[in-house]
């Protein structure tokens, strides 16, 4: 495993180059030899790029491609760039990867839908919906950790969040009071988890472990003894999608579905993207939290308050992940169901260190995740084309996220000063 | 002030030092369990009805408060423990007729939280034990599922053996198969230095995704009935036999448990590796310079953490349910990350901490039943308790309590990249 993440990655020296250039080669032949597996050589495969929608402004023709050619031609690139890697060298591998996971996941999916047809726009706009979570999750990652606090309670408080905003949503019967809840939830937890990292210097990977085991305790707990005696207050509550709210946009080819069929959380999170990613960079709270997350002592040398930057910066970093909450519930199936995150905020994390600690990087890595996630969901129509086990597609994220962090963490620039507690001296 | 500090424990007599170390973790649980008293007032709403007429009648208020707390506390007590009032009728009763049956009943109660002790103890030791290497397996909880999962697969698929054979056999398949699946993650930490806490749990949805497809494909029992899916059972020859006649299900599983706890001590403390992993722990710097193979321990550390996890699943397997189920863990691997805090990381204090929560456990399944109070209350007592180990310095500004210590374990800091 680990000579094949190495090789994947940014591996340098000769050595790395051969073996990486015969690694790509070999998975080249291997796209060939098992995605030609089942295939008669006229099937057809569909990639729909249309909606079910009645009215659209423009109907686009699907994609219908003969499935060996494609496979034999996305094969052969990657074995022939598995080739040039081992003759010339690329400049930068990294590109070697991405084409070659492009070409996997187009092969594959062109494998699935063979002989049928499948909606190509249907994954991506899933895609981008499973990723919001993970993207907002990341954000937080990156607010608390450019500061130098751990946050590895995402998942506590998006569960906590998930919660009040279904619950306070039922009892006020606003869906934006819902959010506000959400919100709040996710502010407290932080607040509790930089009390006790920052103020009492506990260990930050146990502290935040004591928000995960309460907020799943007291979920459970209250899941039981609210949910489920009173389930008046568990009525369905969601945001209306944008498309619902301007129909219009939601006709337009391709982005109707893609970026208007989608809860308005998930532009928030766009949003929230630029802002993050312009704020750390470009202004002075940006400079001042990545001072405090890279050399306390030289910032507080200069007048900055280290304890100060580091609570405002978990308590936003929870109020995002409180926001993914409120996106699983009332961004999504408007109800609350015990333990729903199922292991989101640990996949943020993953997105975060992946993507370098830095917005832009986090929001990429998250796409891959929401994508894998969209795949487990979408490929449970072509099951019987597909032959592996439901539990395994679902097991792919988890799987992705392990992949990610071994080939990534050791090589990306980690905060310098993060999980140190500061002391004054 | 450490320097001070010392030479005045030392002088302490014994029992004092002994109460000494005793204070925080019991201080740490009687305010926990206090703490989460305020979520089962704040639930119940009989008493937020009484605190709604609060300033008209502050007295009826208190007192349901009151009159709910001690009832639920004292389901628990009953539901752990066993009724003290029944338990001496029953006692007088055999001493008078010799009539054991109802005596067993009585003990029902004690020897339930026994049983559910059990797999406290083996994954308390694996969580201690990663602990000590500094590292933070928090995938005990898969790695239990694994275990049996192998367990119940050795045991019934394995045919022909004595139970000599056949029982060791599956109890070691079992612990093999979770030293797998954990040195992965010790694997991945070592070689790649990916955090263990994001791999293990990782490693945790995969193990309950992996057991989810077992149970409805390969290990699926022929013409099972029921909601949750259920293997075959296994075979005599491969049981943890029981202690006591039916229906009492203490096995000697707890025995096999205790030895564990015995042999962990033995290792850590008086071996050569044992030794270096806990030198790895206390300041691996100081590790690597005395020539420590850093990387070697992590994986050995891991392994070994994820063995005595599997054993808490095959003894499950072998000793309670002589299955696999779904779900059969209520979370026993979770638990044990503030079972092994309160334990202090010590054997002897993990078997001890193991036992109150079996108690706890148990009791809190009568809870359930008799006062309505959802059993997750216990992972909020645990949230607390953890809190308040690993930040002493609350507890000891609280009851305003002298003197050092703690929870001492030098977890990896960031990200360990």
């Amino acid at each position: 495993m680990a000579a094949i993440t190495q090789t994947l990655g940014a591996g340098v020296g000769a050595l790395a180059q051969r073996r990486r250039g015969i690694l790509y080669a070999l998975a080249g032949i291997a796209i060939i030899v098992f995605f030609s597996r089942d295939v008669t050589p006229e099937q057809l495969a569909t990639l729909g790029l249309n909606t079910t929608r009645s009215v659209q402004l423009l109907k686009l023709p699907d994609i219908v491609v003969p499935v060996l050619p494609v496979v034999w031609l996305f094969g052969a690139l990657v074995f022939g760039m598995g080739l040039w890697e081992l003759a010339r060298g690329f400049r930068r591998p990294a590109w070697l990867l991405g084409v070659t996971s492009f070409a996997f996941l187009a092969t594959f999916l062109v494998w699935a839908a063979r002989g049928t047809s499948f909606s190509l726009i249907g994954i991506l706009s899933a895609s981008l919906q499973l990723a919001t979570p993970i993207l907002l999750g990341a954000l937080s990652g990156v607010l608390c950790e450019r500061s130098a606090v751990i946050n590895i309670a995402i998942e506590g408080m998006m569960l906590g969040a998930a919660f009040t905003s279904v619950f306070v949503a039922n009892v006020t019967g606003s869906v934006m009071l819902g959010l506000v809840a959400a919100l709040l939830t996710g502010a407290l937890l932080a607040a509790w988890h930089a009390v006790m990292s920052i103020e009492f210097k506990m260990n930050q990977i146990i502290s935040g472990t004591v928000i995960n085991i309460f907020a799943t305790g007291l979920t459970n707990f209250l899941n039981q003894r609210i949910m489920q005696e009173y389930t008046q207050f568990n009525n369905e509550m969601t945001f209306p999608f944008i498309s619902q709210m301007f129909p219009e946009l939601g006709r337009l080819p391709i982005l109707g579905a893609l970026l208007f069929d989608q809860s308005p959380i998930v532009w928030l999170a766009l949003i929230l993207l630029v802002v993050v990613q312009v704020a750390l960079f470009h202004t002075r709270w940006g400079l001042r939290t990545r001072a405090v997350g890279e050399h306390p002592r030289a910032a507080d040398t200069l007048g900055i308050n280290v304890f100060r930057v580091r609570y405002v910066n978990v308590i936003l970093g929870g109020m995002l992940a409180g926001l993914a909450g409120a996106y699983f519930t009332l961004g999504s199936v408007g109800r609350f169901d015990k333990l729903m995150t199922s292991g989101r905020g640990f996949i943020a994390l993953a997105a975060m260190i992946f993507g370098n600690w830095t917005p832009i990087g986090a929001f990429a890595s998250s796409l891959i995740f929401g994508f894998a996630d969209a795949l487990q969901v979408k490929l449970q129509i072509l099951i019987g084309q597909v032959n592996i086990p439901s539990e395994f597609l679902v097991m792919l994220p988890y799987i992705v996220t392990m992949i990610a962090l071994a080939g990534m963490v050791g090589r990306v620039n980690m905060p310098a000063a993060d999980g140190e507690p500061y002391e004054k001296q | 002030m450490k320097m001070e500090e010392q030479p005045q424990t030392r002088s302490m007599p014994g029992w004092q030092r002994a109460l000494n170390a005793l204070a925080l973790p019991v201080l740490a649980l009687f305010s926990a369990l206090l703490l989460s008293a305020i979520f089962i007032l704040g639930s119940d709403p009989v008493v937020l009805t009484a605190y709604a007429k609060f300033l008209s009648d502050p007295g009826a208020a208190l007192g349901i408060s009151w009159k709910t707390i001690v009832d639920a506390y004292h389901a628990l007590f009953i539901g752990a423990l066993g009724d003290p009032a029944v338990v001496s009728k029953e006692l007088s009763e055999y001493f008078a007729t010799g009539d054991t049956k109802d005596l067993t009943l009585a003990f029902y109660p004690i020897t339930e939280s026994l049983v559910t002790a059990t797999p406290y103890i083996f994954a308390g030791l694996a969580v201690a034990l990663g602990f000590k290497c500094g590292l933070f397996n928090i995938g005990a909880e898969g790695q239990i599922y694994v275990g049996a999962a192998t367990a119940a697969f050795v045991g019934y698929s394995v045919e022909g053996l004595p139970w000599v054979i056949h029982m060791p056999l599956t109890f070691l398949a079992g612990t093999l198969a979770g030293a797998v699946w954990a040195g992965l993650a010790g694997f991945l930490k070592a070689v790649r230095g990916a955090h263990e806490v994001i791999n293990t749990m990782m490693l945790n949805y995969v193990a309950f995704n992996l057991v989810h497809f077992l149970l409805n494909g390969p290990m699926k029992r022929g013409g099972a009935t029921g909601h949750i899916p259920i293997s075959r059972n296994i075979l005599e020859s491969a049981y943890f036999p029981a202690v006591f006649p039916e229906p009492l299900r203490f096995h000697f599983g707890f025995f096999v448990a205790l030895l564990v706890a015995v042999g962990v001590w033995w290792f850590l403390w008086k071996t050569t590796l044992g030794f270096e992993i806990r030198t790895v722990g206390a300041n691996p710097r100081a590790g690597r310079y005395a020539g420590i193979n850093i990387s070697r321990n992590f994986i050995l550390a891991m392994a070994l953490s994820g063995a005595l996890a599997a054993m808490a699943g095959a003894g499950e397997v072998m000793g309670l349910n002589h299955n696999l189920a779904e779900g059969f863990s209520p979370g026993y691997g979770f638990d044990s990350i503030a079972l092994a805090m309160l334990g202090g990381g010590h054997p002897l204090g993990v078997v001890l901490a193991a036992l109150l929560f079996g108690t706890l456990r148990a009791g809190a399944t009568k809870m359930q039943s008799l006062a309505g109070i959802p059993i997750d209350i216990i992972s909020i007592v645990q949230a607390f308790v953890i809190m308040f180990v690993a930040a002493p310095k609350i507890i000891r500004w609280v009851y305003r309590l002298k003197g050092e210590g703690g929870f001492e374990t030098v977890l990896m800091r960031g990200w360990g990249g």
